[in-house]
């Protein structure tokens, strides 16, 4: 039994160092990356030892100089703030979305010792269902965070920003609610299974060929709870300073900017596993490759299981690299523009798209 | 069934650690420095409008009301997901009907403004 706690535990750290280390990446990545796009060179002045190194891809600036100064900035409390709140509002920004991030499978089984091991952190029956609750949390972190400070503007904007992610929450509902009614089950471990199969043998049939409307809005509702361009009013970091974390600084900061980065990646996974064939690459089985013609190549276990977790790594990172892309595309929406999207487009949409879903399905079957 | 959720637990432990580490280490590790300008709230410049706590628009309470009513119709949504496929036609026909009171619902807001600006 304690193997098992053991085996849980690891699989459980190596869940949330993926979501912790990737968002530290996309950190990186969205600051070349913006540079990038934008034609301009980004942050490459941080060296170590006055030059040592030959060339500098802002990696420095970004992973070690930042956040040393974060650590170390002093940590202000507003005079009236409530201290409590001060401190929990940036952990439930970040905790419910890193935890989120537990339901998603990243491999398909490690059979190792006679033991068959799901890798994934907790093989649950209802993993949809976990994934909705944990992120429907974060609002909390949204709304504590301006009240907290006793500012006017925080307040406003936490009000504006947490009515923004509820009016896409249904959105996103509705959008998976189309998805499981495409496998049949509120499991994400036998949704990544389902996807498995090959249209003709040859096409892999991924969720986005049966749901693209539902990946559509799943992608822009992940935009819009995840507070990012084209929907960061919120945080309108170009016009309200920094929005409802105004009043933090050091490292309740830092939390809040992790909560985005983290939002990105657990939006990436969601997209991933359910419409993008989770872990599952192409023509691969357990025991090794069914390529079309016939041919059939064996693998070594470890091997399978190595390429169907790079894959997923692969897939989310690719899936992350585009909302950064998006966000440094589009301008940003204005508030009541941003509210018809969610309440008189989205939601409509995506009704229609279950209702659509559900009369073709019953239909045909 | 119950050790399903010890996986959930256990992230729960590590990721709380973590963050709570994370959010706790500037009031540690970091110099203080008090001073009475640093206790005011950032407002470009300007002195303090007063506290926080005064009024702000209803129009937000009624978009609060409004995320319930459509949550909870999703939230019976999923199950119906579900089992969808056994039910067949009898089954669609009633969620049609449920699904459509409540799109008259979001129809008759519509109309009413409660939509609009915001």
């Amino acid at each position: 039994m304690w193997v098992d706690v053991g085996i849980a535990a690891a699989k459980a750290f190596a869940v949330v160092m993926l979501v912790l280390n990737m968002s530290l990446v996309l950190l990186w990545v969205e600051r070349k990356g913006s540079a990038l796009i934008q034609d301009r060179i980004g942050a490459n002045r941080a060296n170590v030892f006055g030059g040592l190194l030959p060339f500098n891809l802002g990696i420095i600036n970004t992973l070690i100089a930042d956040p040393i100064k974060l650590l170390t900035k002093e940590d202000l409390i507003p005079a009236g703030a409530d201290r409590v709140l001060h401190f929990v509002a940036p952990f439930l920004a970040v905790f419910p979305v890193i935890v989120t991030f537990a339901a998603i499978p990243f491999g398909d089984v490690l059979v190792i010792g006679g033991r068959t091991i799901e890798l994934q952190a907790a093989a649950l029956d209802v993993g949809v269902l976990y994934v909705l609750a944990m992120s429907s949390l974060a609002v909390y972190g949204v709304v504590l965070g301006g009240w907290a400070t006793n500012s006017r503007w925080s307040l406003l904007g936490a009000v504006r920003g947490s009515a923004q992610m509820i009016s896409y929450e249904i959105a996103l509902g509705l959008g998976l609610v189309a998805a499981i009614m495409t496998f049949g089950t509120l499991d994400l471990q036998e949704i990544a299974r389902a996807q498995g199969a090959h249209l003709w043998g040859v096409v892999p049939l991924w969720g986005i060929l049966y749901q693209p409307v539902a990946f559509l809005i799943l992608l822009i509702a992940g935009f819009a709870e995840s507070k990012r361009v084209p929907f960061d009013l919120p945080e309108g970091e170009s016009e309200l300073v920094a929005g409802y974390f105004t009043e933090y600084s050091g490292m309740k900061q830092a939390a809040f900017m992790l909560s985005d980065f983290a939002e990105v990646v657990v939006v990436a996974g969601l997209a991933t596993t359910l419409f993008f064939g989770a872990w599952q690459v192409p023509f691969l089985a357990r025991d090794g490759w069914h390529l079309p013609g016939g041919v059939f190549v064996a693998m070594p276990h470890l091997a399978v299981v190595a390429l169907q977790i790079a894959a997923f790594t692969i897939k989310v990172f690719a899936l992350c690299c585009f909302q950064i892309l998006v966000r440094w595309t589009l301008p940003r929406y204005r508030y009541d523009h941003l509210m018809d999207l969610g309440w008189k487009w989205l939601l409509p949409i995506a009704l229609a798209n279950v209702v659509v879903t559900a009369v073709v399905v019953v239909l045909v079957a | 069934m119950l050790d399903q959720y010890i996986g959930v637990l256990l992230t729960f432990l590590f990721a709380g650690v973590i963050v709570a580490g994370m959010v706790s280490a500037s009031a540690l590790l970091a110099g203080r420095r008090h001073s009475p300008v640093k206790d005011e709230v950032f407002e470009c410049g300007n002195p303090s409008s007063g506290p926080a706590r005064g009024r702000f628009p209803v129009h937000f309470y009624l978009v609060a009301i409004l995320f319930i009513v459509f949550d909870v119709e999703v939230v019976f949504l999923y199950p119906w997901a579900i089992v969808f496929r056994e039910l067949g036609v009898p089954g669609l026909v009633a969620m049609g009907l449920f699904l459509g009171i409540l799109a008259f619902g979001l129809f008759y807001e519509w109309k009413r403004g409660a939509l609009a600006w915001e």
